[in-house]
């Protein structure tokens, strides 16, 4: 089916019900109930990061995972598709179709550019010309270009840049006169309009800003995979090899490489669109270095050069931030009750400092290890799990074709 | 010409912190051969030592005096640091005010010990991943031990002053024949500067003229000739990567009065000292000294406003320009070896 082998079919498969069904999938505990609070995800906000974040790391693991060039810049694309969705909302219309192309095709023109140069090195210079790139959009954004008393304001500085009643919108004709500010949309359906629906003690709640960027990533998803097979996604895989022994043999890799980083960096361009789609926001602190660092993580942890992972990683990340942030000290008190107080009191006051605000910390020592002890991310830990079980049950040696997803 | 006077005594005490971060850097890079992203945190444990040791100085036994009252009529509570009743109410306080100074002792220990564990906790193990698992292990230790300074410290920056005598500025037109006010230069920098040049000056003659420091140098050219001669420069190396973490901590204790420390200082500078090692070339410690300097200067020339008006924002990209002509048009850097990194 769509031209791919039965393994991915069924991995598209599974990922497209995933996706579609993710308010059921999300929201396992009736409403009300203090688990809901805690543990379900099913609201329109944090589905769309799941989606939105899972386009971004898809992009950037055609590029690291498949070249093995490790970019500390991508969240400056993420930053500059975010800017010039904002800014179609502004002068063009407020549908989203105008404003994710032209992120595209922004994000697009940058990254040819910075990977045209970027990629004359490799290894830790590629990272640190990455690095340096992302470090002057983020800079520029802030200061000269984000001043609003300069003739080049173009992202409003520390403000972040955002609608106004007052901007042209020339499609749009004429600002609505409650002297409301209008909503993105995909034509006549409103981004953050939902439809809720009641069932027994639970609340399903379906959002068209999610599934319209639900719908974008399995199509991301789908051409990440057809790359990820065909004759150019061997090409860049040989790359990461040995790419000197590429050069030998008299090809050369650049356009490859330089083509693997413009489309990711379109990815992020478009996750960024959509960012913006959802909330017509654009803030510079989205090009910050350390952003770029977290989509490494979210990589890395799902699993990189694999095709699953990028989502897995992105989900991962996004619900467990989602999650320890809310753990806060009553929280605690309140699971840990069957313990005798001095001990409840002394492990909560352990835990304090990894849950709440310090959800960072348990990000930070999750990374390490997984880094440290399953360099395969998520992915390979299911892996082995899986090899694991099937060597108990069946106990011969041949497991060649027990790798899920790549 | 006094106006390029002072822009280039601003851009030393940048350029000493920048120096001094990118030693350490380029320190660990040529004998271990590790890119350490986790350089930065340890420059602002460094600053944080400060702090600790201000707060500990201030640690005060509370009396009440019963012949003075409070707004609520209560009695005054009057806080007397433990120090004062130790060392006498004169010397003690002057024990509280140089608490920046007196940090440094109090570093040196701890980033030593920092460093040691670091390396044998951590990155021993990385030693034969490729480089960019080791950018990436080392950025996650670098968020965690941000994130424990900040769950102990809270994320507002804390002012750490400048002992009593090193506060205000220092005329420097006036011994040059300028008009007065024209140079002014707060001398708490000086003393940063004068400091970083000490610490330069250390490592180099340490690395120069002792035993230890020419087997360090020959496991740095060929560390399996090193080895095979006898010598456990494992061990040695160990000793240089808590040699480097002290002098970023070090750089940290003294930068506290400059820039009031927060938990994310460490990632403000880490970039930029990344910058400076690659423009000095990866692993030549000599490199790293002459770009700190060089890009401190630089970016102070930058924000001159005759500048800022011809270029725009200059100052803000101005040492990452740099850094990208330096990696594309000569990749070992400055005064990199031969060789070295070239790829």
């Amino acid at each position: 089916m769509l031209k791919l082998n039965k393994r991915d079919t069924m991995l598209f498969v599974i990922v497209t019900a995933m996706v579609f069904l993710a308010p059921f999938l999300l929201n396992p505990f009736p409403q009300g109930s203090s688990m809901a609070q805690m543990f379900n995800a099913g609201y329109p906000d944090l589905m769309q990061r799941f989606v939105i974040f899972g386009i971004l790391v898809i992009g950037f693991n055609i590029l690291f995972g498949l070249t093995g060039y490790l970019s500390f810049g991508h969240a400056a694309f993420l930053g500059i598709g975010s800017y010039s969705a904002v800014w179609m909302f502004k002068l063009l219309s407020m549908n989203i179709i105008p404003a994710l192309i032209l992120s595209m095709i922004v994000a697009g023109i940058f990254s040819l550019v910075i990977g045209y140069v970027s990629l004359r090195r490799s290894g830790i210079y590629f990272s640190i010309l990455t690095l340096a790139f992302a470090q002057m959009s983020y800079n520029l954004a802030y200061s000269v270009l984000g001043n609003p008393s300069s003739n080049y304001n173009l992202t409003n500085g520390e403000t972040g840049l955002q609608l106004a009643l007052n901007d042209p919108r020339v499609l749009d004709g004429a600002a609505a006169a409650n002297g409301a500010l209008p909503v993105t949309k995909l034509f006549g359906l409103a981004m953050r309009d939902s439809y809720n629906l009641n069932v027994g003690g639970w609340l399903f709640t379906f959002n068209v800003g999610y599934y319209v960027a639900g719908i974008l990533m399995l199509i991301s998803f789908y051409i990440s995979i057809r790359i990820f097979r065909s004759p150019f996604g061997m090409m860049l895989r040989a790359v990461k090899s040995n790419q000197q022994r590429m050069n030998y043999t008299g090809l050369n890799t650049k356009p490859y490489t330089l083509a693997a980083f413009v489309i990711s960096g379109m990815y992020a361009g478009l996750a960024g669109g959509l960012l913006s789609s959802m909330d017509p926001l654009a803030g510079a602190e989205r090009m910050h270095w350390t952003a770029s660092g977290e989509i490494v993580i979210m990589a890395i942890l799902g699993g990189v050069g694999t095709l699953i992972g990028p989502i897995v990683g992105a989900g991962f990340n996004e619900y467990f931030k989602n999650i320890l942030s809310k753990i806060n000290d009553g929280v605690l008190h309140q699971w840990l009750s069957f313990l005798p107080d001095g001990l409840e009191n002394f492990i909560v006051g352990i835990l304090h400092y990894f849950v709440g605000k310090g959800w960072h910390l348990t990000l930070g020592l999750l990374f390490m290890m997984v880094i440290i002890f399953l360099p395969g991310g998520l992915v390979e830990g299911g892996q082995r799990l899986a090899k694991m079980f099937k060597r108990k049950k069946t106990d011969d040696g041949s497991d060649s074709n027990n790798t899920p997803a790549e | 010409m006094d106006q390029i006077l002072l822009q280039i005594l601003n851009g030393l005490d940048k350029g000493s912190a920048y120096a001094l971060i990118a030693l350490g850097l380029t320190l660990i890079f040529g004998t271990l051969g590790v890119v350490n992203f986790a350089h930065g945190a340890l420059f602002m444990i460094g600053a944080f030592c400060a702090v600790t040791l201000q707060r500990i100085l201030n640690i005060s036994t509370v009396t009440t005096d019963p012949t003075k009252t409070d707004f609520l009529g209560n009695p005054a509570k009057i806080k007397t640091p433990v120090v004062e009743t130790w060392f006498g109410p004169e010397m003690g306080a002057s024990i509280i005010d140089w608490s920046v100074p007196l940090a440094i002792l109090f570093a040196i220990p701890i980033m030593a010990a920092v460093g040691f564990i670091m390396e044998r906790g951590l990155i021993k193990h990385f030693y034969k991943r490729p480089h960019a698992d080791q950018i990436l292990v080392t950025f996650g230790l670098a968020i965690v031990l941000q994130e424990v300074i900040k769950a102990f410290y809270g994320a507002n920056p804390i002012p750490t002053p400048a002992p009593e005598a090193f506060r205000g500025s220092f005329d420097f037109g006036t011994y040059l024949g300028y008009e007065a006010n024209a140079i002014i230069y707060p001398y708490w920098r000086m003393v940063y500067f004068a400091f970083s040049a000490v610490i330069i000056a250390a490592v180099f003659a340490f690395l120069q003229f002792t035993t230890f420091g020419m087997v360090v140098r020959a496991g740095m050219a060929d560390r399996e000739t090193v080895g095979l001669l006898g010598i456990n420069i494992d061990k040695r190396f160990t000793i240089m990567f808590a040699i480097a973490a002290c002098v970023a901590g070090l750089a940290g204790v003294m930068y506290a009065p400059i820039n009031s420390p927060n938990y994310h200082m460490g990632m403000d500078f880490l970039v930029l000292s990344f910058v400076v090692v690659v423009v000095g070339g990866m692993g030549s410690l000599p490199g790293a000294v002459l770009a700190g300097f060089m890009l401190g200067i630089l970016e102070a020339f930058a924000s001159m406003n005759q500048v800022k008006a011809i270029f725009p924002g200059i100052d803000q990209i101005i040492i990452y320009l740099v850094a990208i002509i330096i990696i594309l048009t000569r990749p070992r850097g400055l005064m990199g070896r031969r060789g070295v990194m070239e790829e």
